[in-house]
């Protein structure tokens, strides 16, 4: 004989204990989250370490690691196309798992993700030894069109030019896009089966409007996000779990959470994978649990552990010219932790303090990208825990909970680094960036590449030689070249998101969206801080030009004193301001695709190196080939009155035009934090709250001597899990190119004698 | 007295591509009269602890730009007739500053705001700011100027529990100036800390030290010999200084009864080896902090032990100053421990 429980009794067994709301009659989890969730204003001494099955775990996985990081990639499936539903279940060990799912059927090995382009398949499989199957290849050119061969179609002369003399760098023309979050809890607290349902209401809808090709497109759109949710439950069926129905508990939710994310990155390689804001949504379940004595504080800290093991290896096969550009290998998990709630209480809950946990339980390690939504009034034992994991790891970074609330509410999310979203409300065409620095070398050379000697962008006549640079003449030069870049950098980025959603399409992440998603187009600008002293250096010293035999200008000959940015010093930082200003105001002038809200970041993550090797000598006397400084960051050793004038002049550009975050890397060392461990606790946590009291928007920060970085570039093995913070990200200092290994030693380190 | 803290402080520029270089300029006679070796005379009489303590003022003539390399956003006063100036820094409006710097755990609690005044009395061996020795070197920064800056970071200081240091150089060689600067830090609410030799107490008025929080007071070494060895001048002073800041504190004192409590003292020690590495001088200066917290239980919170480096050295280089301390070794760990222990064993917190 069976029983037989209706979908609502299922339902409200799930949900049993938890206060009621709206969350339970529409997809509302930030609802959800406020009627259950419970702040906690203590320290971290509830926490437990890690158990021998999780130390046992995580050192089954570190054992592959030197062999992965000796051949590039540990293995590749080079035969089968990722799909939700493309791979068998895969385990690590899979008895005493406890949270389980892996991207390919087996950890480590990396799945072909063809939509976005077939060359980027093909030249990574080369790379890395591996045979290209000729009947893929065939399917991927002649039968089925990619993201990258419709964007070719559509590029103008314009955009090429651009792109190939490297004024426009690191378009995702080639690759994926990512920096789209799913909201992946909904998967936990409604079951795919409500989402489904919810998701054929909205199809509904647009099925009874008249066609148009807008309304055609959202239609085919839900129609695969639907798809994409059945394959998802059938993928966890593949693990033995129906995830047809609610999480009835905190493993489960876990679980839940993670087959969503997990579909996510079978299928997308995006550049950035981030996962969202979950431990506090997370803790409604862990707290009653708890308090139903169903599980132990040990256990719930083993569960999130496992959890952990599983967002750290995450991976994607990439080219080593993306390496080039992003680098060690980075996958963006990024988990945004903790900030204020807009009814004041604190979002911070053990379940937020157990997520950083990790990073002992464990060691460090740069996934997930750890991001503490910094406020000044969250509970200071709270804070003290930041800071302490800060100094003991390197492996977290902070964002202004400010800056962040009261733009895309209480319930958003950073993608990537800095860009923050409203969690499964909001997405972005991420843009990659524009080179500033090389766009007044234009404005100075009448549009002629410094390098290549080409005519790139529209003539105009050059500076005139023998004669100093004129500050008012450049700006206005520089104003008209950014007009064209501006333009320019726009279609391109049309062109590319047009044919990524029609190409490469993130189903399983839109499901996982509202119907109506607020789509921002994330422009950004690297090459800052050169930009600023540079033009500096024209208006307040004299500035020679020299010209080459082309007549190109290729260097300067600078006479007299200047004043740098990132000494917080107005006459230079509000050349910074100008130009941040100036550069959105040009973007907002064009006509975005499916009318995006035109934002920018100042961001470079570590293609600072590769703008910089692409972009000639510099008026500020930076040298052809010299690597620009990270982000928002000052010219390194030219922010000479300390770590936090630095941080106070990058604080002052304005995030109303730099919507998609402004990035600051700090390194640190542990003396010039403070004489012993509690000072230097209490002093950081005292700089974060300087930081974004005075309007900072991002701090990154490494606490490390230069030596341990100098050890770890001679003697790599004895440091696999050496984590350290480059502009958004952590990466393993020691898959860092050594190119990259010597920018960051290169780096201002504060406070060192 | 700034000399060996953990961020070196004063940068002569090593900014990348040679900007912000600080050029100093070898000192034109008329700069000061009463000179001798470069350091200002005390006028008065020849005992320098006399009743009153005059000093002689430097005009301030570094090098011509906008702003100085270590001013960043402060705007200098130049411009101003020479006569004009001198009459602005006797009255305190104006003082010779060599640079400023948001440092963080070094110069007192919290993170703070270090300004480097220009000019010194001693001439110490190790001195790791060479450059800040000579007042003339410096610029002209008016009090409201530097006020302003002060102002801008009073939301720096609530969250780190920081304040302002006035360092050096030495504060106390621009009494007047440092006055107005610790009354109008005060009236900010801005917690306030002077770096000092002490050597130059007696420049310290009352009404000064009504307005200091925390003094860290430089003693160069424990004996007479040794001190006069490494500065070129008397050990006196500074015990007597010394003295005046725990009696300060006692019922009546000038800091006794305040809301933030009377001053404190951090005491700082370099320790060179084969100049101020001595065990019994080491022990006197120990035995000197002990006499303090007699007069005073808690006068000295903290012991800071700032073993020697070699990081000064390319300064003397660059400004063309015969420096002796070419085979110096740095202090090893053994020895600073050593040294350490020495003040811990009486129970000061010792870093």
């Amino acid at each position: 004989m069976t029983t037989t429980t209706s979908p609502a009794d299922t339902i409200n067994a799930a949900w049993e204990g938890f206060t009621s709301g709206p969350w339970q009659d529409e997809i509302n989890v930030r609802d959800f989250i406020q009627k259950n969730y419970t702040p906690y204003e203590g320290d971290d001494s509830f926490l437990c370490g890690p158990t021998e099955r999780t130390t046992a775990m995580w050192g089954k996985i570190a054992d592959m690691f030197p062999e992965e990081r000796a051949k590039g990639v540990y293995d590749v499936d080079a035969k089968t196309p990722a799909l939700i539903t493309a791979h068998d279940a895969g385990y690590i060990d899979q008895a005493n798992e406890v949270i389980v799912g892996l991207q390919t059927d087996a950890p480590l090995k990396r799945a072909i993700m063809p939509f976005g382009g077939w060359r980027t398949v093909e030249n990574s499989l080369k790379t890395y030894g591996y045979e290209v199957d000729p009947m893929l290849k065939k399917v991927f050119t002649d039968y089925r069109k990619t993201h990258n061969a419709g964007v070719f179609d559509a590029y103008t002369p314009n955009v090429r030019a651009a792109r190939s003399s490297h004024i426009i760098t690191g378009l995702p023309d080639a690759y994926g896009r990512g920096r789209i979050i799913g909201d992946y809890r909904r998967v936990a607290l409604y079951g795919v089966d409500q989402l489904i349902a919810a998701k054929k209401l909205d199809l509904l809808d647009l099925t009874s409007q008249p066609f148009s090709e807008e309304i055609a497109r959202e239609r085919e759109e839900h129609s695969e996000q639907i798809r994409s949710l059945g394959e998802l439950k059938e993928m966890a069926a593949k693990y033995g779990f129906d995830i047809s129905g609610p999480a009835t508990n905190f493993r489960e939710a876990v679980q839940w959470l993670y087959f969503g994310y997990l579909a996510a990155v079978k299928e997308q390689n995006g550049a950035a994978m981030s996962l969202g804001r979950v431990s506090t949504f997370l803790d409604v379940y862990s707290e009653r649990d708890i308090a139903a004595g169903h599980i132990t504080e040990e256990q719930a800290q083993e569960i999130m552990d496992d959890f952990v093991i599983k967002l750290r290896i995450v991976r994607f096969l990439r080219t080593p010219e993306y390496d080039a550009l992003f680098s060690g290998d980075p996958t963006w998990v990024t988990e945004s932790i903790a900030g204020m709630g807009e009814d004041g209480r604190t979002l911070v809950t053990k379940n937020s303090f157990r997520m950083l946990a990790t990073l002992y339980n464990l060691g460090p390690a740069p996934e997930p990208n750890m991001t503490v939504i910094w406020s000044q009034d969250m509970p200071q034992g709270f804070k003290n825990f930041c800071a302490k994991v800060s100094i003991d790891t390197s492996a977290v970074q902070y964002e202004s909970d400010n800056d962040i609330r009261t733009h895309w509410g209480d319930d958003a999310a950073i993608a990537c680094c800095v860009s923050p979203m409203a969690v499964g409300k909001q997405m972005q065409y991420f843009g990659a960036r524009a080179n500033l620095a090389k766009t007044l070398l234009y404005a100075i050379n009448g549009g002629i590449d410094e390098i290549s000697g080409k005519q790139v962008s529209p003539a105009f006549p050059p500076v005139e030689p023998g004669k100093a640079l004129d500050y008012d003449d450049i700006r206005a030069r520089f104003d008209k070249t950014m007009d064209w870049l501006a333009e320019t950098y726009v279609e391109a980025l049309n062109v590319i998101h047009y044919m990524h959603d029609k190409y490469a399409y993130e189903r399983i992440e839109m499901a996982l969206h509202d119907k109506n998603v607020l789509r921002t187009m994330a422009c950004g600008i690297a090459g800052l801080s050169v930009t600023v002293d540079s033009l500096s250096a024209i208006k307040y010293a004299k500035v020679m030009p020299i010209f080459d035999e082309r007549g190109v200008v290729v260097d300067y000959e600078v006479e007299g004193e200047y004043p740098c940015y990132g000494n917080d010093d107005d006459a230079v930082d509000h050349i910074a301001v100008e130009l941040v200003e100036s550069f959105m105001a040009k973007i907002r002038s064009h006509k975005m695709y499916r009318n995006a809200l035109p934002t920018q970041s100042v961001l470079t993550i570590t293609s600072n190196v590769v703008y910089g090797k692409h972009t000639g000598n510099t008026p500020d006397g930076r040298r052809l080939g010299e690597p620009f400084s990270p982000g928002a960051n000052p010219m390194n050793a030219r922010d000479t009155h300390g770590m936090l004038a630095s941080a106070l002049s990058v604080a002052k550009l304005p995030y109303e035009s730099a919507q998609d975050g402004i990035s600051l890397t700090n390194t640190v060392v542990p003396a010039g934090l403070g004489r012993d461990r509690e000072e230097q606790v209490i002093n950081l946590a005292g700089l974060l709250d300087a930081t974004v009291g005075t309007d900072g928007f991002h701090m990154n920060v490494n606490v490390l001597v230069k030596e341990t970085l100098e050890d770890a570039m001679e003697h790599p093995e004895n440091y696999p899990q050496l984590t350290i913070r480059v502009s958004g990200y952590a990466v393993n200092f020691v898959r860092l190119t050594r190119e990259q290994q010597f920018d960051v030693l290169s780096r201002t380190f504060h406070g060192q004698v | 007295m700034h000399n060996m803290t953990a961020t070196g402080a004063p940068q002569l520029g090593e900014g990348s591509a040679g900007r912000g270089v600080f050029t100093s300029v070898a000192a034109p006679a008329e700069a000061s009269k009463s000179v001798f070796l470069g350091i200002p005379h005390l006028s008065g009489t020849d005992d320098v602890f006399g009743e009153a303590v005059e000093l002689d003022l430097a005009i301030p003539t570094a090098p011509k730009r906008r702003t100085g390399a270590g001013l960043a956003g402060i705007n200098v006063s130049d411009g101003l007739e020479r006569s004009d100036k001198l009459a602005l820094m006797r009255s305190g409006e104006l003082g010779s500053v060599h640079s400023w710097e948001l440092v963080t755990a070094v110069d007192g609690p919290g993170s703070r705001l270090t300004i480097f005044l220009q000019g010194c009395p001693l001439r110490c061996l190790y001195c790791h700011n060479p450059d800040t020795l000579v007042m003339k070197d410096g610029e002209p920064v008016s009090v409201d100027e530097l006020l302003g800056r002060i102002k801008r970071y009073v939301p720096v200081f609530r969250a780190t529990k920081g304040g302002i240091t006035l360092s050096g150089g030495e504060a106390l060689q621009q009494p007047a100036f440092v006055a107005r600067i610790l009354r109008g830090a005060k009236e900010l609410g801005v917690h306030t800390t002077i770096d000092t030799s002490g050597f130059l107490g007696r420049a310290l008025t009352d009404e000064m030290l009504a307005d200091l929080d925390l003094v860290l007071l430089d003693v160069k070494a424990g004996d007479e010999e040794t001190y006069k060895r490494v500065t070129g001048r008397p050990l006196q002073p500074t015990l007597d200084f010394g003295r005046r800041l725990a009696e300060s504190g006692l019922p009546g004192g000038v800091t006794d009864g305040r809301e933030q409590g009377p001053v404190e003292v951090w005491l700082r020690y370099v320790l060179v080896p084969g100049l101020t590495d001595d065990f019994e001088c080491v022990e006197k200066v120990a035995d000197y902090i002990a006499e303090l917290n007699e007069i005073r239980p808690g006068t000295v919170s903290r012991v800071e032990v700032l073993p020697f480096h070699q990081m000064g050295r390319d300064k003397w280089v660059k400004m063309g100053m015969k420096y002796l301390l070419n085979d110096t070794d740095p202090s090893s760990a053994e020895l600073t421990e050593r040294v350490r222990t020495q003040f811990r064993t009486r129970n000061l917190l010792t870093y």
